[in-house]
């Protein structure tokens, strides 16, 4: 088994010879040594431990602060919340630490070192596949398991003995062969040595290979996938996978647009159903589901449902349910009563009961630029403070109240801006707060002038929206392959003992035979005393049972 | 009372009954040092051999049980010793002498064996104590934890009460199973130890009552992920125990039987280090190979929940470090210098890092794994 030198099963290292002097002499190492000491150093157990252990260490902070690609909120909120130790922390990537120069740079050790160590393996056991189980020693009794039998009479000869244990053995699956010789004597000796469990190697090795498989799959295969995210109210706007119709993008290094499989999905109807009983679990989430039709290119339009645990596998792409709102439809017209915007905008949730926030902007059309921010509440109550809240995440008696500024949006200055936040630097306060003017308070249906007669508002109904998320990964199949073989590869290295199993047969003068048991452990193997056991037990059963007959010496 | 009313009485009781198996257990521990140090000779199976003849070579070699004199202690002693014996070929045969001695002419006498050099074996009342209790608490436990079942309409792990629940009923579970293989009784007073620990934090701080489930956790993933995950853990609680046991025993074999190392006599009546270093390993590496299903599954479950099968998420960063510390474990095993106590240490910081994963992980930490129902 060609394992690093210093598997504890491998012979010891030789220590340095003295010469004639008693001196003692290293070998000098060229340029070539130099790069063969170190390539055996990487690819020795001790520097694999070592590394594992690194990698297990070098993976906790991420865990301690927030990471940019899972919680890129929680980034910025650390540099609000720590904004002189943050940008230490940044320098080393501590926000990225999974992409880190550090973190790779260990796990790629890792894997050139696993890539090192598993080649010459591989080799020395397709070698070992096709080599014969070796001699058999000379003293059997020093092994594991040794037992010495005695048969009642000559049961065919120590040759046919040792053939009938030559089957048996073959039959539970050992690599045998057989050896036979006459002593001094002339009594002929026979024994079978037997070696079964090559597959323990052979699903390290796969184990160690499919890992590979893993590292490589992830880091090539992930760029040529892509994911983004697209809100969809109900009844609103359709989707078609475009690069365009995405709220965000991200595709990975070898994306090309024509990646993207065009097709359409349009949200008929948000059911999000809640706990009614009134006890702990009173208003949580039971169920959600998006009733959408979808269309391929070429093909009659679908009815599909996506649930949470769910998702539509669609054009290649996968499509999830990942989060859903409130999207109060609102219109708002001049003073003549032309309608200057009308649209479901989509709400944030904030609480566990759906109170949720949302910006209305209205560039044009009005006399001045006007912002609202708006408050929705599903199931709206009054605190004894005043304030309003929600008490039930359905929409059993919505309210919605907006406040009004009036100034300049920022949309004219190239920033992108996103549309969930309202910038008030240059803007001034109509409604709401200090400004001693009641916030604008609407329920469905209802209408209300807005403040300076700039026109009036209305809340014409009460949607809902999902949001998607669309993925497309061409890898994730060959991932799933991979960790499969990984697993399989593990129990069978794990657990399928390597062992060797020898019989011999010697003729006693009194026409008897002896027949000698023994086995070697290769690795670990808690059983083999009691398999060789085994053994003897079946071979004596089925040495009683030939016909004496047959005998004839 | 409602079906989780039940539950919850079950549960309690469950843990009254425990706490009796923890008793017996440390009992039968402190008479194992008793018995040492008074000269006698005590076998893994806690029986004690009053070797009436030859009581002065017995009190001077107090570290040879397996040898000549333990080699009778084993005839009456219930197969289990013997399973432990078979890694060592001294203990094999040591079983099969004292077997034939036994049939050799053997009485019984005031509930000791006489065997036939006049040696009295006892075997431990306090230990099987112990295993009746765990096996009560045990039955107790399981219906504690299906009542909850019953009354949530679902598996009863889905949050951090619930997996208290079936998690110490499955380091129970697996301690008793494995008891029927080789004889770990000795690890009762941990076991019972570490499931009162963790079911009291969990009774006093995670009760919560039954809620539905939340979407997410709507899949089958949710039987067949945490349900594994729950499995590997309840093996390396025992291997951890051992290997526990093993840094203990190789201190001991360190410094010499003469030594009175840290007062723990009772090691003396243990598997030595060597023994106990196979044991963990065969321990651990059934756990390394549910956590490696769990790792997966996991990913699996991901990709259909959240979108992807691998973000980095605090849970999966720590399900990550676990695998990576055990594998590190395994790989020391296999190395040279790092046999023995360097590689048992790895396994207790591994199960260090359970623990901090389950307890710490899920309570304090954020991300998409927010599933502890507090
Ligand atoms: C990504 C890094 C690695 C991981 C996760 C890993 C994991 C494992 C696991 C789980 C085992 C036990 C199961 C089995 O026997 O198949 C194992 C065994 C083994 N690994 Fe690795 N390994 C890694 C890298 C390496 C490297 C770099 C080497 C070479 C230096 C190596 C050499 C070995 C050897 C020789 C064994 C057999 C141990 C024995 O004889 O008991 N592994 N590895």
């Amino acid at each position: 088994m060609s394992r690093p030198s210093d598997h504890f099963d491998s012979p010891a290292p030789q220590a340095p010879q003295p010469d004639d002097d008693g001196n003692i002499v290293q070998p000098k190492l060229g340029l070539v040594g130099w790069l063969r000491w170190f390539w055996r150093q990487l690819t020795s157990m001790r520097t694999a431990l070592f590394l594992l252990l690194l990698l297990a260490l070098a993976a906790v902070p991420g865990s301690l602060v927030p990471q940019r690609a899972a919680d890129p909120n929680g980034v910025t909120q650390y540099f609000t919340d720590n904004p002189s130790l943050a940008p230490i922390l940044d320098k080393f990537q501590a926000f990225d630490v999974y992409t880190s120069v550090w973190f790779s740079s260990i796990y790629l050790l890792l894997f050139i070192s696993l890539v090192g160590c598993v080649i010459p393996r591989a080799k020395h056991h397709f070698d070992a596949l096709r080599a014969k189980p070796p001699r058999t020693p000379a003293r059997l009794s020093r092994l594991a398991g040794f037992q010495k039998r005695t048969t009642a009479t000559n049961v065919g000869g120590a040759v046919a003995a040792v053939d009938s244990a030559r089957k048996l053995l073959r039959k539970s699956g050992y690599r045998v062969v057989v050896f036979s010789a006459a002593d001094k004597s002339g009594r002929e000796t026979a024994s079978v040595s037997a070696e079964r469990g090559y597959a323990r190697e052979t699903g390290n090795l796969v184990f160690h290979a499919a890992l590979v498989g893993i590292l490589i799959t992830v880091g090539v295969g992930g760029g040529f996938g892509y994911s983004g995210q697209r809100v969809v109210v109900e009844n609103g706007g359709v989707f078609v996978n475009t690069l365009a119709a995405y709220d965000s993008f991200n595709p990975g290094r070898f994306f090309t647009d024509n990646s993207l499989d065009p097709y359409s999905i349009k949200l008929d109807q948000f059911t999000a159903t809640y706990e009614t009983k009134a006890d702990g679990a009173f208003g949580q989430p039971i169920d959600y589901n998006a009733e959408v039709t979808t269309q391929e290119q070429g093909q009659t339009p679908q009815q599909s449902d996506i649930k949470v645990n769910s998702p539509l596998r669609i054009g290649g792409t996968d499509v999830y349910l990942l989060g859903n709102g409130y999207a109060p439809q609102i219109t708002v017209k001049d003073p003549t009563g032309k309608v200057v915007f009308t649209d479901s905008v989509p709400f944030l949730p904030q609480d566990a009961n759906l109170t949720s926030v949302g910006v209305v902007k209205i560039p044009d059309g009005l006399a001045a630029q006007i912002g609202m921010i708006g408050f929705f509440y599903p199931t709206q109550a009054t605190s004894t403070t005043g304030a309003f809240y929600s008490t039930y995440p359905d929409d059993d008696y919505p309210v919605l109240t907006l406040n009004v500024y009036d100034g300049d949006l920022g949309l004219n200055g190239g920033v992108p801006t996103s549309v969930y936040s309202l910038n008030t630097d240059k803007m001034t306060q109509l409604t709401g707060g200090t400004t001693g003017v009641d916030s604008i308070q609407l329920k469905p249906g209802d209408s209300q002038a807005l403040p300076g007669g700039l026109g009036t508002i209305s809340f014409d109904a009460v949607k809902r929206y999902a949001s998607l998320d669309i993925h497309h990964d061409p890898t994730q199949g060959w991932v799933l392959l991979f960790a499969a073989s990984a697993l399989a590869g593990l129990l069978i290295s794990l657990f399928i003992p390597r062992r060797r199993v020898w019989v011999k047969a010697t003729e006693n003068s009194d026409g008897t035979l002896s027949l000698e048991y023994a086995g070697l452990a290769r690795g670990e193997d808690p059983r083999l005393a009691a398999a060789v056991a085994e053994i003897a037990e079946r071979h004596s059963k089925v040495l009683s049972d030939v016909p004496a007959a047959d005998t004839n010496t | 009372m409602t079906l989780d009313e039940y539950s919850i009485f079950f549960l309690y009781a469950a843990m009254a009954v425990y706490a009796l198996a923890f008793i017996a257990f440390a009992l039968d521990l402190a008479r194992r040092s008793a018995q040492v140090s008074a000269g006698n000779s005590v076998s893994v199976d806690g029986t004690v051999t009053t070797a009436a003849k030859v009581l002065e070579t017995v009190g001077a070699g107090a570290v040879g049980i397996a040898g000549a004199a333990g080699g009778v202690a084993v005839a009456g002693a219930p197969a289990g010793a013997g399973a432990v014996g078979t890694d060592a070929p001294d203990g094999g045969r040591a079983s099969s002498a004292g077997a034939s001695a036994g049939s050799g002419g053997t009485g019984t006498l005031k509930g000791g064996r006489v065997a036939a050099d006049g040696s009295v074996s006892r075997r431990s009342l306090s230990l099987r104590l112990g295993m009746a209790f765990t096996i009560i608490g045990f039955l107790l436990e399981v219906t504690a934890d299906v009542l909850r079942g019953i009354a949530a309409q679902r598996v009863p792990w889905a949050n951090m009460y619930e997996f208290s629940m079936t998690g110490t009923v499955l380091i129970i579970g697996v301690f008793l199973v494995v008891n029927t293989r080789v004889d770990l009784r000795f690890l009762g007073t941990f076991i019972t130890g570490l499931v009162l620990i963790l079911l009291g934090i969990s009774t006093v701080n995670y009760y919560v009552v039954i809620a539905p489930l939340p979407p997410a956790l709507q899949s089958a993933w949710l039987v067949i992920h945490v349900f594994v995950a729950s499995l590997g853990t309840a093996f390396f609680a025992l291997g951890f125990a051992l290997s526990g046991i093993q840094l203990l025993q190789s201190r001991r074999e360190v410094l010499g039987g003469a030594t009175k190392f840290l007062k723990l006599k009772f090691l003396a009546s243990l598997p030595d280090s060597t023994k106990l270093e196979n044991l963990a390993y065969r321990v651990n590496i059934v756990g390394f190979v549910f956590w490696t299903f769990t790792l997966i599954a996991g990913a699996i479950w991901a990709e259909r929940a959240w979108g992807r099968y691998w973000g980095w998420d605090t849970k999966e960063v720590w399900t990550f470090i676990i695998w990576v510390i055990y594998a590190g474990y395994i790989h020391a095993r296999a190395t040279r210098g790092w046999r023995g106590s360097r590689s048992a240490w790895l396994a207790i910081i591994g199960f260090g890092a359970v623990l901090f994963n389950f307890g710490v992980v899920n309570v304090f930490f954020h991300g998409l794994h927010s599933y502890s129902g507090l």
